[in-house]
């Protein structure tokens, strides 16, 4: 239960703030840091067992065999941990970091909304939910930094993050699919029992490939850096939430995740540690040369996810533990550090380090702090970020096996530490020294105490974990190693003092060539005077997405999408070959004589009624030009088709063709009368006989098929439906039964169909006022002499009553909610026709819309209902009662799944028939001019 | 015997539908389209075999199999099918009315269309 309430409360939490109005500043500041410390209460509160060494689960069956579902074991409840404590401070911070004017509310509610989303990467039971929450974080990770959408660059940055972490997501996705079609299950579990099989695949490195694209996007790793950077227009508390202590090491927690089961091969070791140790000097080397305070820290932190991206990579326990570690304190430092940016941007109005010196007069406490932190990103010892940067040292140094990482890595790791000792000296260094400040707006400041407490408290953590780590971080890191590694956590010691050894060395060596090359650079080059690097992602991603663009328009002219008779012709003509070409191949063969069709055969009417059909339509395709009456010969046909469904045993489809024809013919009646009367006569044969070439193909392609399949047995999966309607769906009409029971998900689809084209069609002609001069003729007075109009009144209420009664029957004979909606909807449309203009049929009254949506709502919730129950959804319960006068009704759960499909339908068909029908009155909508 | 009525009948309404969808104007596509989607859900229906006088109706005493009953699933398709064909087709009719006022033409092939000579234009 606490683990529901883990992950659900943050969503909850975000739903009240979202509801609640902008001036309501507190309100939601103190619901949203309620949230997080609740959150950090609920974990104090599983602690004991997971420290004891418990693993938590909970979960519901979802769907298919994966469970909705959460599991918390010591690596989740760490992480747990940094989401809701860092949380905490952050809503602390942007409660007064805000300005007046940004709206507080919608802030919180994508703050908390992100909050439960990365809860649930790290405490999802299996990995398909663990995706759902990923693609959630990129959704409030987009809303969040384009939050001041005023601002082109936070909308361009939100794009950009949005697309490269949405597309990892999805390539996450195909991986997770992969990797649990190897595993044999989508459960953690499951899945991390199974490393050996997995990694025994063919398949292995598919999954290997997706899943790192999954993680490598999300934290920012090289070659997808260049979001993250970008992402810096979000508001600063975003920044060091998001963008420094969690979602960009939702990356890096997967790899700590899945560890177990993808690591510790060749290909993941290459991988990893290549691109690790890539964006870890990439990172570093580009934050020496920012501007922007804000960028600075973005690449340096970029290259510390690639450090610790490097410590997965290197493929031995230990260096999973440094990692975590690493992930820990990175948390800390980082995300003061972003604070004190923004307290800096906060009390100057500017980020820029070429305005920006000597704020330490001005700010001294905020000054201390950030040096402090400063002094643990360098890894300056007595400070948190010494220690893990020291077992990395140490790892760097533990290869056996690679012979040309050997070198390199140690190598390369001392180069890129030295390269972030120099960009710590110039924060420190440019920021609160170095002169006097240069063209600011505003005369600098200390910050109110408030924003200044979540700083402080980080800043503590800094130097408690690095001066007594034993008594601080030792236990928690334990448990998380212990999560992520299972039984195969190695010995390692968190001490200050290893002795004079070869991490110790590396580390000297970074701190004094890292002040060194400090000072060079500035003496040599001037650091002010660089204005843009000549590598950037971003132009890349820009060109990449320029380039879509144009190829897109190139095809679009290219394509004959221009002309709709040419795109159909392409369509036709392509469906044509591609079922000639069996076809062709193969033969129609021999018909087997000794299938029969059921029952005799009905010859005369038969007959007759494919006359019927066959006549009208050659009638009609001849006399098309006269539209009216090839409009009278189409009716003609589908009243031949309906009466041929009466034939081949199909009663519910001859009733709902009846109905429908009668529908569809009347609305097309009604748009006639604002289009010409006559096709004009086409320029030139040639096309009409082409036309006509193709026409005569598809028919006799459609013809042989059909009469082959006809003249085979059937091997049809009916039977099973045929078997099981009665006993298990509770009705003796199948195919009523199959739609709203067997199938009923595939119909729930198909009436959402129906009532999104209905509001379509409404929307289309919303406000839509025919120019009185563009008229083929004057509006006449409506023709509706008082008899048709009193019968079509009469009719209503009899019309009513069969509806109800061909609802009520249609599980066990022909009728039903798709044929109860239509019978409704079509005397409705008679009544319109024959003048009654009742209010009651008028869209504009927003009469229709509610029959949409509370059938949708009917028939959804029907399928929710069963969950009650404990069945999967849309899962049917039945009973007979028998009610006075009627007599026995079958009494189904599916029956409000039917009355769902009935107002649906009633509401789909009038919104679609009447909308046009409305246009005689001047426009459809809206309010009259 | 029925197998070809059902079968021809099939062919001739796709074949005057198919020829009606690749006229000019909207109208007519519309007609055609309808055209082609009864030859559709016929074609649907035909797939489970053509059976007379055994509506797939369970009638007590009388074994639930393929051998007394019509196949019951291509009818369901098909009944869906028809629904959302009308809904398409309503669709495409509004589309094609408010085309004719917006474009000043009911004609769907720019190809065909000479500067001011189209006939059926709406006066401006």
């Amino acid at each position: 239960m606490t683990l529901y309430a883990l992950v659900l409360l943050p969503y909850a939490a975000s739903l009240v703030c979202a509801l609640l109005p902008n001036h309501a500043r507190n309100a939601v500041a103190w619901i949203a840091g309620l949230t997080a410390l609740a959150g950090c209460a609920m974990l104090g509160i599983t602690a004991p067992a997971i420290f004891g060494g418990d693993i938590l689960r909970v979960s519901v069956p979802w769907f298919a065999g994966v469970a909705f579902g959460f599991r918390m074991d010591g690596l989740a409840w760490t992480f747990g941990g940094i989401i809701y404590a860092i949380g905490a401070l952050v809503v602390l911070y942007a409660r007064y970091y805000l300005s007046p004017q940004d709206p507080p509310a919608r802030f919180f509610a994508y703050l908390l909304a992100f909050m439960g989303a990365m809860l649930g990467i790290v405490l999802a039971d299996n990995l398909i939910l663990m995706v759902v929450f990923w693609e959630l974080t990129s959704l409030t990770s987009f809303l969040l930094i384009g939050f001041w959408s005023h601002r082109a660059d936070a909308r361009q940055g939100a794009r950009m993050a949005l697309a490269v972490t949405g597309g990892g997501g999805l390539c996450l996705l195909g991986g997770v699919i992969v990797l649990g079609h190897l595993a044999g299950g989508y459960s953690l579990d499951v899945v991390l029992a199974a490393g050996a099989q997995v990694r025994a695949d063919p398949l292995y490195p598919v999954a290997l490939v997706l899943v790192l694209l999954g993680a490598f996007t999300k934290s920012a790793q090289f070659p997808f850096h260049f979001w993250l950077p970008h992402a810096m227009a979000a508001p600063t508390p975003v920044s060091a939430y998001l963008h420094s202590a969690t979602m960009v090491k939702a990356g890096v927690f997967l790899l700590a995740r899945l560890y177990p089961v993808l690591g510790d091969t060749n290909l993941w070791f290459v991988i990893v540690t290549s691109t690790g140790l890539i964006t870890l000097t990439l990172g570093a080397a580009f934050a020496i040369f920012q501007q922007d305070l804000k960028g600075l820290l973005a690449y340096s932190t970029i290259s510390h996810l690639g450090l610790v991206t490097l410590l997965f990579g290197l493929d031995s326990p230990l260096a999973v533990v440094a990692g975590i570690f690493h992930i820990i304190n990175h948390a800390a430092f980082k995300a003061s550090l972003f604070m004190s940016a923004g307290i800096i941007d906060h009390e100057t109005g500017s980020r820029d380090m070429r305005q920006l010196n000597g704020l330490w007069h001005f700010m001294p406490i905020t000054a201390t702090l950030a040096m402090v932190a400063s002094g643990a990103m360098a890894g300056v010892p007595l400070l948190n970020g010494f220690l893990s940067k020291e077992m990395f040292f140490a790892e760097t140094l533990q290869l056996t096996e690679h012979p040309g990482f050997k070198l390199m890595v140690p190598v390369i790791a001392t180069i890129a530490t030295t390269l972030s000792v120099a960009y710590s000296v110039r924060f420190i260094h440019d920021v609160f020294f170095n002169g006097e400040p240069v063209g600011l707006t505003k005369t600098p400041h200390e910050a109110p105490r408030w924003l200044r407490i979540p700083v402080e408290i980080l800043v503590v953590v800094c130097l408690a974990v690095g001066i007594a780590p034993a008594w601080t971080v030792a236990p928690v890191l334990a448990v998380a190693a212990r999560g992520a590694l299972g039984d195969r956590v190695p010995d390692y010691s968190l001490a200050l003092w290893h002795g004079f050894n070869f991490p110790l060395l590396m580390s000297f060596i970074a701190l004094t060539g890292g002040v060194a090359l400090y000072v060079v650079l500035q003496k040599t080059v001037n650091l002010h005077t660089i204005d843009q690097l000549p590598m950037s992602g971003k132009r890349v991603f820009d060109r990449l997405v320029r380039g879509v663009e144009i190829g897109g328009r190139r095809f679009i002219t290219w394509s004959p999408t221009r002309s709709l008779p040419a795109a159909l012709t392409w369509i036709i003509v392509i469906a044509i070959v591609a079922m000639a070409w069996p076809l062709l191949r193969h033969g129609v063969g021999t018909p087997d004589l000794s299938v029969m069709p059921l029952g005799s055969e009905p010859t005369v009417i038969g007959l007759l009624v494919w006359l019927l059909a066959v006549g009208a339509s050659i009638g009609a395709t001849f006399c098309y030009r006269k539209r009216f009456l090839a409009l009278l010969l189409i009716g003609v046909v589908g009243l031949a088709v309906s009466l041929g469904f009466v034939l081949m045993s199909a009663p519910d489809l001859a009733l709902t063709q009846l109905l429908v024809e009668i529908a569809t013919i009347t609305l097309i009646m009604v748009v006639l009368h604002f289009l010409p009367p006559t096709s004009p006569i086409e320029p030139g044969t040639w096309r009409k006989w082409r036309d006509g070439f193709i026409a005569i193909v598809a028919g006799i392609g459609v013809m042989l098929i059909a009469q082959a399949v006809i003249t085979r047995p059937s091997a049809s999966i009916a039977s099973y439906y045929l078997d099981r309607a009665l006993p298990e769906g509770g009705g003796t009409n199948v195919v009523n039964v199959i739609i709203v029971d067997f199938r009923g998900l595939d119909t729930l689809g198909e009436i959402t169909v129906l009532g999104v084209a209905g509001l379509l069609i409404f929307a289309v002609l919303w406000n839509f006022r025919i120019p009185a001069q563009g008229r083929d003729a004057a509006p006449t007075e409506p023709w509706n002499p008082l008899l048709v109009r009193t019968i079509a009144r009469l009719l209503l209420p009899l019309a009513a009553m069969v509806a109800v009664f061909l609802y009520l029957r249609g599980h066990n004979l022909p009728g039903g909610g798709f044929v109860a909606g239509l019978t409704l909807a079509v005397v409705l449309v008679a009544l319109r026709v024959a003048g009654g203009g009742h209010p009651i049929l008028d869209p504009r009254q927003l009469a229709y819309q509610p029959w949409i949506a509370g059938g949708l709502l009917i028939a959804g919730l029907t399928g929710v209902g069963s969950f009650l129950f404990g069945f999967p959804y849309l899962t049917t319960s039945f009973a007979h009662p028998a009610l006075p006068v009627i007599g026995e009704v079958p009494f189904a759960s599916a029956m409000f799944f039917d009355l769902g499909v009935f107002m649906t339908v009633v509401g789909g068909t009038l919104l679609a028939t009447m909308s046009p029908g409305l246009l005689p009155d001047g426009h459809v909508g809206g309010v009259d001019q | 015997m029925t197998g070809w009525f059902v079968a021809s009948a099939l062919g001739v309404l796709t074949a005057c539908g198919v020829w009606l969808c690749l006229r000019a104007r909207t109208f007519d596509v519309v007609l055609g389209l309808t055209l082609m989607s009864y030859a559709v859900n016929v074609f649907l229906v035909a797939m489970g075999r053509v059976a007379f006088e055994s509506p797939p109706i369970i009638r007590s005493g009388v074994p639930a199999t393929l051998a007394h009953y019509a196949d019951p699933l291509p009818q369901a398709l098909a009944l869906t099918a028809i629904v959302i064909g009308f809904a398409m087709t309503a669709l495409v009719l509004t589309l094609a009315l408010k085309a004719r006022y917006v474009n000043g033409s009911d004609e769907c092939d720019p190809t065909l269309r000479k500067a001011g000579a189209d006939p059926t234009a709406p006066p401006r």
